[in-house]
């Protein structure tokens, strides 16, 4: 058999991959009757619901569950912390009551009897000074790099000292600000949680999770039995964004529960825990002092930066990213991280960029409005050259080429003004900005087998899960390039760990991992077939291909069999392939590091400090696109996700009890369909991106809507709003700054 | 939630029947939009709900003598919006209209959306209603939370966004209970109060009165001769949807010959009560509006204004609500987005 | 104020014998009457109901007999006894339109009403609209992402566009406010409800 030759189709030979086609799970999730894990009830099931801790930073001095058990309808009630224990964080749950009910359960968690002994709360996580002061910092690492090198006698943080100083001073304009982003919640729609059933030593968990594959052991680790007893089933998830990887404790609660009671169990967050605890993104505020030459080129770069990321996680967020993307050649950065009484932050969508991106590229935008320049100029200027690059992750000359398609999308010739030198209608008045990003995506680890019946019928059973991306639909159309066939006609099977391993949906890996394991699959299989069809034809099966239903010598379907008669050859048995891709390989199929430009047009009323977007661009180099369709999508989600957390979204915590102010939907403010206006997507793919094979969208578009937004803002007012989101009261603060 | 009784009147007198003197132990239910969340976070926990959706007369919209517009407390929103008797009302059509939840509209109810309970976020979260005698709005976030009538223990903001334009627009509420003979008609605004204690609630009505109809002033063609009345509301918003204004107003203007005779001016979400602002309707009267004009009168509604350590943006978001609600009862324009 | 001008006497023609009406039988409350008479406690001739009831609903247009507590949800029927998840528990508080269902063909959340609400209504969820152009517009506009929203907007553009069949990108854009999704599909939204427009098969 000859060897397959690991290949995308050119776009003109192209068939399945590249065409835009219907989601293939878009009818079930459109009416109503796809199954998610909230969906999934089972016969005798109990609800469990958790006692959430009122307080932020208390030890617990006595917890007694027992009048839980006297409410009718309370099956099983069990603590999950017991006296002595300090608790860090509001929400964090105590303990648990399982009942025939929801209502039932949240009236035995109400009967609890809890008695606290309050301790000090720190939550102002912006505030360094504050929190110096309550001794709740550590070092968040850095690093200084200088074009000049210290002398053997120098000691090197004098030097830099000297050196930064000296840059600054020379700098033909300098900018210092301070530039920040509050935490936000992942807020999925469906929260973290579970329906489990423990039954013979063996444990079903029908899981909302981004991690199919890599869930079993931890229910196992835990529950004292092994993966293989274990299988964790997710059809569809309601919302990840980096928060659901893991088992979490009350998906270990509820297997004990449904252990110790005999009966399936339904945990699922209340929607105040899925605020409180699912996941949030760490907070950053930076200060910074910049300088540059005459011509707008960032020549040394100052930062401090602090944040925080919960009360047990260390990790703000990292120095590495900053500035973002541009790279001058001098520069100092540090971090700093302070512990608040949060819950522990989660990966959200591409950690630690988002942040890095509003809280550096507001201060190059400010660069701009101090020369008094053209944003879009600066930021070009900026970019460097492929040779002598300015920037990281992708090209410099495609991150132009992006610029020059955003700025045209957007209308930046025509509408583009000096910063706060626009018309005013009234008090309202418009302004235009810009932001780029990056990101890897490389494809992640991924298996499958594929199986290729007598009858023509082609399935795929892949470890995999669906978040939303369109994963069914980038499967199916691998799959369909492959064999020459309609996607609908391609069976899948995803979304249990019992199935060949694929790696967690996180970080823009999954779409690359399953073509990569796809495509592998599907190579080797037709390669089987062609033989045999070969055989048939008396053809060399090199020179076979499979097109429009039929395998046909390529370009001449005089010589060729159906797709149905070639699967005849196969014989009894269906031929069965595995396709297998391990991360970090490298292949011609997928790749990393991709560049992305975004655009916004506003416009600000200044009575009132109201935002509106009227339009916003992104322009996204993917590499090869599979699935057009889902892959803008994404971006328009992406994008709204944006807007969402420049202009709304934030966790508010009352800064003297701790609590969680807008743990409900009505209070934590994400944009509605009113709010996001004219959004277009355009997909970068000239060949020599899509020659790159593919390359992950999930993170990469949400990075930039804050500073191209906080940019047109700027723009708009020729004030900086230093913070997001730039909500009414802070827009009006900067203003009243000003004057 | 806690369990409790479901009771199912036909009749104002039945309704009457099955409340109880006792606050807290009988909760009025409706359109639920409000009530069922706070049951099912027992933030409430009654003995009994009162379903007052099968009482017909509750869900009647009459044009009475004298052009007097009557609505039943159980009328949905999504009716009233669309009904043709509230077209010389266009406050409260606006007021309805920036509720922008079609759910919600339909669903929720006048009576309910006008004593519907604080959205103080302290009180949502089984804080109480002062939570803690105001010391937790007073010391902790209070961005969202009164700037006026706020020095006693109540910090909170009244929810409703359709009282201030019936305050505006003269209206008044029908309230029958305890006995079964009690009726009484009162101004709407008599129906509002700031609390001084935890065993007050925020509305005057005790546990065993219902609120019946909502009766708007009728215009009389001799009156339409004399001057136009003309209305409007004016709500800050952060975004798009139905989350609650930062400020609002509503105004009710009679111009006659281009020239204000009378005026009425009520703010929304500003204060533990609509917020009825002489000052700025005072200012109205005897001139013709302009932005000026207007401007002055968002000024005057505020000056009285004792902002919170975290919400002092919202005296100018007030001023401005005023200001627009002014501009726009006069059919000019608002300005802003 | 302009009591001069409307000359308003809070008592102008209006008597006490207005609001006198009504014992007349309406839906639920007669409902409830003959199908709990046996359970009811009756207070002065009003029906009320504790403890579990077995009640009749009608849904996507079948007569159903489900149980429930006067604290039970029509939407914690719908999902847990008729297997009916299209509607979504999302929010507490209606801000998320996640429950989103018709009610006598009206779009309201079934996590806000109480099921002993609904004896005598009509009860139409998303499951009932699989062959609309709604849904299908919706994947033809591919407007979902992980989906958990969308049976909520699919019954919420459904009732809109039955108000306003002819609804500009504007109206459609002010009308669908009430419904939460966290992915950011509304673009492709505003797209699938302008496809059904212009399909003229609405309504």
């Amino acid at each position: 058999m000859a060897e397959v030759v690991l290949s995308w189709p050119t776009k003109d030979k192209a068939t399945a991959i590249g065409k835009r086609v219907k989601r293939l799970d878009g009818p079930e999730k459109s009416n109503g009757t796809a199954k998610y894990t909230y969906d999934i009830n089972l016969k005798n099931q109990l609800i469990a619901v958790a006692l959430g801790c009122p307080h932020a930073h208390c030890k617990i001095k006595s917890l007694d569950v027992a009048p839980a058990l006297k409410v009718p309808g309370v099956v099983h009630a069990e603590p999950l912390r017991k006296s002595g224990d300090e608790i860090e964080w509001q929400g964090e749950m105590l303990a648990v009551i399982a009942a025939e009910t929801e209502a039932a359960a949240r009236e035995g968690v109400a009967a609890i009897a809890v008695e606290y002994e309050l301790l000090p709360v720190f939550v102002e996580e912006d505030n360094l000074a504050a929190a110096e002061k309550a001794g709740r910092t550590s070092k968040g690492g850095g690093k200084v790099q200088t074009e000049k090198e210290p002398g053997d006698n120098d000691d090197e943080d004098e030097f830099a000292d000297k050196e930064i100083a000296r840059l600054l001073k020379e700098a033909a304009y300098t900018v210092e600000g301070h530039y920040g982003i509050d935490p936000i919640t992942h807020c999925c729609l469906e929260p973290h949680g579970s329906t489990v059933e423990w039954k013979d030593g063996k444990l079903m968990v029908h899981l909302s999770t981004q991690n199919v594959s890599g869930t079993d052991d931890g229910f196992a680790k835990d529950l004292n039995i092994t993966a293989d007893d274990v299988t964790v089933h997710c059809d569809y998830i309601g919302g990840g964004f980096g928060s659901k990887f893991a088992p979490d404790y009350w998906g270990i609660a509820a297997a004990r529960i449904s252990k110790a009671t005999g009966r399936p169990v339904k945990f699922m967050l209340q929607r105040d825990q899925e605020l409180k605890l699912g996941g949030s993104r760490p907070s950053g505020y930076l200060h910074v002092k910049l300088g540059a030459n005459k011509d707008g080129v960032v020549t040394v770069w100052d930062s401090q930066h602090h944040g925080s990321a919960g009360a047990t996680n260390p990790g703000g967020i990292s120095h590495t990213v900053i500035p973002y993307v541009f790279t001058p050649k001098n520069y100092r950065r540090l971090a700093t991280n302070i512990k608040t009484n949060h819950a522990q932050a989660r990966a959200w969508r591409a950690p630690n960029h988002p942040q890095a991106c509003a809280m550096t590229q507001t201060a190059l935008d400010d660069l701009a409005m101090k020369m008094g320049a053209d944003s879009l100029d600066i930021f070009l200027k900026n970019l460097g050259t492929d040779d002598a690059p300015g920037v990281s992750g992708a090209k410099p000359s495609v991150y132009k080429a992006e610029m020059e398609i955003g700025a045209e999308l957007i209308g930046w010739k025509k509408l583009w003004h000096p910063h706060g030198k626009g018309a005013a209608k009234g008090s309202v008045v418009e302004g235009l900005g810009l932001a780029i990003h990056t990101w890897g995506g490389g494809a992640n680890q991924s298996s499958c087998t594929v199986r290729v019946h007598p009858d023509g019928g082609v399935e795929t059973f892949c470890g995999t899960q669906d978040l939303g991306v369109g994963t069914r639909t980038v499967l199916a159309l691998v799959l369909a390039e492959c064999f020459g066939l309609p996607y609908e006609a391609i069976k899948l099977t995803i979304g249990n760990s019992k199935l060949p391993i694929s790696g967690p949906s996180g970080g823009s890996t999954t779409v690359g991992g399953i073509c990569e394991s796809h495509r592998r699959a599907g190579l080797d299989a037709f390669a089987q077939i062609a033989a045999l069809v070969g055989k048939k034809l008396a053809v060399d099966p090199a020179t076979l291909e499979a097109v429009g239903g039929r395998v046909q010598v390529i370009g001449n379907p005089a010589k060729s069999v159906s797709w149905k008669e070639a699967c005849t050859l196969i014989g009894m048995k269906p031929l069965e392939v595995k396709g297998n891709y391990d991360r970090g390989t490298k292949s011609p199929l997928s790749n990393s590091q991709v560049g992305g430009v975004q655009f916004a047009h506003v416009a600000v009323d200044k009575e009132t400090g109201v935002i509106k977007l009227k339009k916003f661009v992104a322009v996204q180099d993917m590499g090869l696109v599979v699935a057009p369709q889902q892959a803008e999508s994404q971006i328009y989600g992406s994008v709204i996700m944006g807007i969402a957390y420049s202009l709304f979204e934030q966790r508010l915590t009352d800064p003297k009890t701790g609590a969680i102010l807008n743990a409900e939907l009505k209070d934590y403010k994400l944009a509605r369909i009113g709010d996001i206006g004219e959004i277009v997507v355009n997909l970068y793919e000239p060949e020599s991106e899509r020659s790159r094979g593919v390359i992950g969208l999930g993170e990469p578009p949400v990075i930039a809507p804050g500073a191209a937004i906080s940019n047109a803002v700027c723009n708009a007012l020729g004030v900086r709003v230093p913070t997001l989101p730039m909500t009414p009261q802070r827009v009006l603060a900067a203003l009243k700054a000003k004057a | 939630m806690k369990n409790f009784s479901f009771a199912a009147p036909r009749t104002e007198a039945e309704v009457l029947s099955v409340l109880s003197a006792t606050p807290g132990e009988t909760e009025i239910l409706a359109g639920g939009t409000d009530l069922v969340g706070l049951l099912s976070q027992m933030i409430l926990a009654p003995q009994r709900v009162v379903n007052i959706l099968d009482v017909p007369s509750l869900k009647d919209i009459e044009l009475l003598d004298g052009g007097v517009v009557s609505i039943g407390s159980a009328v949905t929103l999504d009716v009233l919006l669309a009904h043709p008797y509230l077209n010389p009302y266009p406050a409260i059509q606006q007021a309805i209209d920036g509720i922008a939840s079609l759910q919600l509209q339909c669903q929720g109810t006048l009576g309910g959306e006008m004593l519907q309970r604080p959205q103080c976020w302290f009180f949502r979260d089984g804080r109480g209603l002062l939570a803690g005698g105001g010391k937790l709005a007073a010391e902790g976030d209070n961005r969202f939370h009164a700037i006026l009538g706020n020095q006693g223990a109540a910090k909170f903001v009244s929810a409703s966004r359709i009282a201030p334009a019936l305050i505006a627009l003269g209206a008044t509420a029908r309230v029958i209970g305890p006995g079964d003979e009690d009726e009484k008609i009162i101004p709407v605004a008599d129906l509002f109060r700031t609390p001084r204690h935890e065993g007050e609630r925020e509305n005057t009505l005790l546990p065993n009165q219902l609120l019946t109809h909502i009766l708007l002033p009728g215009y009389k063609p001799e009156a339409q001769a004399r001057g136009i009345l003309s209305s409007a509301t004016y709500d800050v918003r952060h975004g798009a949807g139905p989350d609650f204004p930062l400020a609002s107003a509503a105004a009710a203007l009679r111009i006659d010959g281009g020239v204000v005779r009378e005026a009425r001016v009520v703010l929304g979400q500003v204060a533990p009560t609509p917020w009825v602002s002489t000052e700025a309707a005072d200012m109205l009267v005897g001139w013709s509006v302009n932005e000026t004009l207007a401007e002055a009168a968002g000024a005057a509604a505020v000056a009285q204004a004792t902002p919170l350590s975290n919400n002092e943006y919202k005296v100018q978001l007030a001023k401005v609500a005023v200001k627009r609600a002014i501009l726009r009862a006069a059919g000019l324009e608002t300005g802003g987005l | 104020m302009p009591t001069s001008t409307t000359s308003l006497d809070p008592r102008s023609g209006f008597s006490r014998r207005d609001f006198l009406r009504g014992s007349g039988a309406v839906a639920t409350a007669a409902a409830l009457q003959a199908q709990s008479a046996a359970a009811a406690e009756q207070t002065q001739g009003v029906a009320i109901l504790a403890g579990e009831q077995t009640i009749e609903l009608s849904v996507n247009g079948k007569t159903v007999a489900v149980k429930a507590e006067p604290r039970t949800t029509l939407l914690d029927v719908l999902r847990y006894q008729l297997d009916l998840t299209g509607a979504k528990p999302i929010c507490n508080d209606g801000s998320s339109g996640g429950a989103t269902i018709l009610v006598d063909g009206k779009p309201m959340q079934a996590n806000l009403m109480l099921a002993l609400q609904a004896v005598g209504k009509k009860i139409e969820t998303v499951e009932s609209l699989a062959g609309d152009a709604v849904p299908k517009a919706f994947v033809a506009c591919d407007a979902q992402q992980c989906g958990f929203c969308t049976p909520g907007f699919v019954v919420a553009t459904r009732a809109f566009l039955n108000m306003k069949p002819n609804a500009t990108e504007e109206e459609i854009r002010q009308g669908l406010n009430g419904n939460l999704c966290r992915c950011g599909t509304y673009a492709n939204i505003v797209h699938a409800a302008l496809m059904v427009v212009k399909g003229g098969n609405n309504g």
